[in-house]
């Protein structure tokens, strides 16, 4: 009798069906990653993560992909408002446009990139007359990642300035502010919290970013091997222990940027319900 | 009145200065590569074009491609109508665990992804030896290429629906509960219709990706043409033989598909925008 | 008693919604549910509808204890705050849907839906949308959509919120009418004090997630039972030394007191006033024109009150000494009020 009643049916069915599937698609796979790390010692995965190869596998996948990310951050604050405010022919098929990375397949974005960049492609050949290599090279896994990572930030910050009230702006201006000064001190504050966060998404995103980079990186150890490849080779070894190992630095990183974009987020939540 | 005037000028000039920048950044990142792709796909004219896709091995991977696609679908259908349900219309305890549960596997990468599978049912774990003795094989075979789709693609219908269904709230199905409506009867004739386009969108977007899924997919496929290559395995197989017509050939099916996806995208937007 | 709540009690959490609430309402009845925001009067509404479980006590209705009995088998019409209409059915679907529920044949839905309609004055607009109505037609709709399957007990949980000013006096006095015409014993919840006065039969004033009072209108407010129910109502002034106000006795007990602008009386120091020596000064601090009088803010003894004036008397002015005197005052004893009279005006036979 104390239970409390729910007045809308199906609680109990939906939550089981929910509960099953989640628990057979995601959780017991993941418990098995734990149940195997648990079998490993913690000497042997600091061993296999300090591999020369291994650490410059790290930087490479890190900085390419925080260098594209910090790319889409500017990019994507400028698209969001052009998006936003302006008016002008095609604006819809722009915006539409913005999606594409979430619905091409990252293979074949991949050998798109590649066959653009390298030496014969349109792009490879313009470049070359300045002697920039940019298949093969990091350059060319940033591209990759500049590519999956557009949406990210255009997304988050879409909604945060449409909501921005434009008397807020104009209240600004009878004030005397000028343009930029209204643009930096009033509205980039704004929407920072949103940009960040969808910085953070695709910084998570790239880190772990494999079918589109694997093709123009030329995946030369030390100089363009991703981390996902090394993963990669390892399990095509049967080297379980070691792909596992990387595995979990991975992982590792992204929840950790994944809780940094949510403490981030909660903020800009705010902002978003407060003149709903 | 000079320097409203000499303002709004200025105005003008950044406006048209970042629609430029922006156009011209997608055509560059976005339009051209989806160009080069059609481009690539008929360079050597319309029956190499037809040849290459109704290549034996191009067939065989599209049937399978639209095997494990049709699994991941349906099952994330079934998921993400019940999620959805569940986390937006009841209060409990773990809503905020359950949700992060849901949302892993767009968090990790692809690899890792794989990689939860290799462990969970190859060799090392401790059910392959049931698996052997009732002669299931799961990984590099299609259940496993199948399961990693699932993983994959897991969250996107339930993502699209929840938002909706909680700005939607509890108010109508509470009314139609109180009047002693089914759940069967509430979903169909009072929830549903709110969430049409965005399960939809959901359905499209789950389509696209299971199709495009390579990262994962590579991790547990053996690449054993004509048995365990998905479509875009397929394109990396062809692109790397050098065989570049046939592989911007298979890709434009994976263009197309993408294309639908984001005109699907839009008119869910439009619609949202008008309900709401 | 045709619905009865015994001892209830529920919480949220620390937050106690209901603290041992019971009363009773008699059949054909229209009861304002009243108290201010947080007070636990919508949860009792909830509650008595099944859409929250108590934590303890019974609710019974028509003699049945309900406390197990699930809310859709209760037979109660239930308006909610936003109307919480079926965005994607038209007017007849939404009146239809309980009906439909219950599986009557087609004809009889028909019959039923079309009496309602023309009922709240909607006919012609069956085929619209709820997004294509005012709000007050949304009202009525979610009113006839509640009434539908002929439930025993109506509860309305602030049926005039989300509706303009000026429609609001016309859909009060409208439901008001309509609930009398069919005898449907209904229960509203309300934070606005004129709405209860105006529509309900018996008003029950909740706080702090307890009764305070239960009594028709007229009892509520001329005979406040309670400290809070003696502050609720109107523009109450609050005097900490009500003392200082001539010729007023002391209880044992008394604290504060409250005063209503009804209860003084305001002369300009060249007119008569009969009780003078009773009465003090004071400076007027603000005066409003409210249409039919003026309303002075009045500073005397250090307290804050609020007093009317006909618009035929002669005008005052900010900053005016004037005499005020209070004929009478609830004082608060605990959590109990007493109504007093001014000695002097008692004395003196007056009639107001």
């Amino acid at each position: 009798m104390k239970r409390s009643k729910r007045v809308i049916p199906g609680f109990g069915l939906s939550m089981g069906v929910t509960l099953s599937i989640l628990g057979l698609v995601v959780v017991i796979p993941l418990a098995s990653l734990v149940v195997f790390t648990a079998q490993m010692s913690f000497a042997d995965i600091i061993k296999t993560i300090t591999r020369d190869r291994i650490l410059a596998s790290f930087r490479v996948s890190f900085l390419t992909a925080f260098i594209a990310s910090l790319i889409n951050l500017v990019m994507g604050v400028i698209l969001a408002w052009v998006l936003v405010r302006y008016k002008f022919p095609f604006k819809r098929i722009l915006d539409g446009m913005i999606e594409l990375p979430f619905a091409l397949p990252t293979a074949v974005a991949g050998i798109t990139l590649t066959s653009l960049t390298a030496d014969t492609g349109l792009f490879g050949k313009f470049f070359g007359i300045f002697g920039v290599k940019i298949a093969y090279t990091r350059i060319g896994i940033t591209v990759a990642l500049v590519f999956i990572g557009i949406p990210f930030v255009v997304r988050a910050v879409q909604p945060v300035l449409e909501k921005l009230d434009a008397s807020y702006e104009e209240a600004a201006g009878v004030l005397g502010a000028s343009r930029s000064k209204i643009f930096f001190k009033v509205i980039l504050p704004e929407i920072m919290p949103a940009a960040l966060t969808g910085f953070g998404l695709a910084f998570g995103r790239c880190i772990g970013e494999y079918g589109s980079v694997v093709f123009i990186a030329g995946n030369k150890p030390f100089e363009t091997e991703i981390t996902p490849l090394i993963i990669m080779s390892e399990l095509q070894e049967y080297d379980y222990p070691s792909a596992t190992a990387i595995a979990l630095v991975m992982l590792i990183a992204s929840f950790v940027i994944l809780f940094a974009t949510n403490l981030i987020q909660a903020r800009s939540a705010k902002i978003l319900k407060g003149d709903s | 009145m000079d320097k409203t005037q000499d303002q709004s000028k200025n105005a003008k000039i950044v406006k048209w200065l970042l629609i430029s920048i922006s156009t011209l950044f997608i055509a560059v990142m976005l339009l051209l590569p989806l160009v080069t792709v059609i481009i690539e796909a008929f360079r050597q004219g319309f029956e190499v074009y037809l040849k290459a896709i109704a290549d034996e091995y191009t067939v065989k991977a599209t049937l399978l491609t639209l095997e494990a696609t049709l699994f991941a679908v349906v099952i994330n259908t079934v998921f993400g109508l019940f999620a959805a349900w569940t986390v937006t219309k009841f209060k409990f305890h773990g809503k905020k665990l359950l949700t992060t549960l849901i949302d892993i596997p767009v968090t990790v990468s692809p690899i890792i992804a794989g990689l939860i599978f290799v462990l969970t049912f190859g060799r090392q774990s401790f059910i392959y030896p049931l698996l052997e003795k009732a002669d299931v094989k799961i990984v590099f075979a299609v259940p496993g290429i199948v399961l990693a789709t699932i993983f994959v693609t897991f969250p996107f219908i339930s993502r699209e629906l929840i938002p909706v269904l909680e700005a939607q709230g509890t108010d109508e199905e509470e009314a139609a509960a109180l009047m002693g409506a089914s759940l069967p009867r509430i979903f169909t004739k009072v929830t549903f219709p709110h969430i049409k386009w965005a399960f939809l969108y959901g359905v499209v977007l789950c389509t696209a990706r299971a199709m495009g899924e390579f990262g994962a997919v590579s991790v547990l496929s053996g690449h054993i043409r004509g048995k365990t290559n998905t479509l875009p395995l397929h394109v990396e197989i062809l692109f790397n033989e050098f065989k570049y017509v046939p592989a911007f050939a298979v890709s434009s099916i994976l263009v197309i598909l993408a294309v639908i996806v984001l005109i699907i995208r839009s008119v869910v937007e439009y619609h949202g925008k008008k309900d709401g | 008693m045709y619905v009865e709540l015994k001892n209830i009690n529920k919480s949220f959490g620390d937050h106690k919604a209901s603290d041992d609430v019971s009363f009773g309402i008699e059949k054909g009845k229209l009861i304002g549910l009243l108290g201010p925001s947080g007070s636990g009067k919508t949860t009792i509404l909830r509650m008595i509808a099944g859409l929250e479980q108590q934590d303890s006590g019974d609710i019974i209705i028509d003699g049945k204890v309900v406390n197990n009995i699930p809310a859709a088998k209760r037979e109660i019409g239930f308006v909610f705050q936003n109307y919480a209409l079926f965005r994607y059915m038209t007017v007849f679907e939404n009146i239809a849907f309980g009906l439909k529920v219950q599986k009557k044949d087609k004809q009889f839905i028909r019959e039923r839906v079309g009496e309602l309609i023309e009922l709240i004055g909607l006919s012609g607009l069956e085929k619209r949308y709820p997004s294509q109505l005012s709000g007050g037609q949304r009202q009525r709709v979610a009113f006839a959509r509640a009434l539908a399957p002929n439930p025993q007990l109506l509860l309305l949980d602030e049926p005039f919120a989300a509706i303009d000013a000026k429609v609001r006096q016309e859909l009060r006095s409208w439901l008001k009418d309509m609930i009398e015409k069919l005898g449907v014993t209904s229960i509203f919840v309300t934070h606005d004090q004129d709405e209860a006065i105006e529509v309900a039969d018996e008003i029950i004033i909740t706080n702090n997630g307890r009764i305070e009072q239960v009594g028709t209108p007229l009892e509520v407010y001329q005979n406040p039972q309670t400290a809070f129910t003696a502050g609720f109502f109107g523009q109450t002034a609050v005097l900490e030394n009500y003392t200082d106000f001539h010729t007023f006795e002391k209880p044992n007990g008394a604290e504060k007191a409250f005063v209503r602008p009804e209860f003084i009386s305001v002369t300009k120091k060249n007119e008569p006033q009969k009780f003078k020596s009773s009465a003090v000064e004071g400076t007027v601090e603000r005066v409003a024109f409210r249409g039919n009088n003026m309303e002075l803010s009045i500073r005397a003894n250090g307290a804050l009150l609020t007093a009317k004036r006909g618009l035929d008397a002669a005008e005052i002015h900010v900053g005016e000494k004037v005499d005020v005197f209070i004929y009478r005052l609830f004082v608060t004893v605990g959590e109990k009020a007493v109504l007093l009279e001014n000695q002097s005006a008692r004395e003196g036979s007056v009639f107001i």
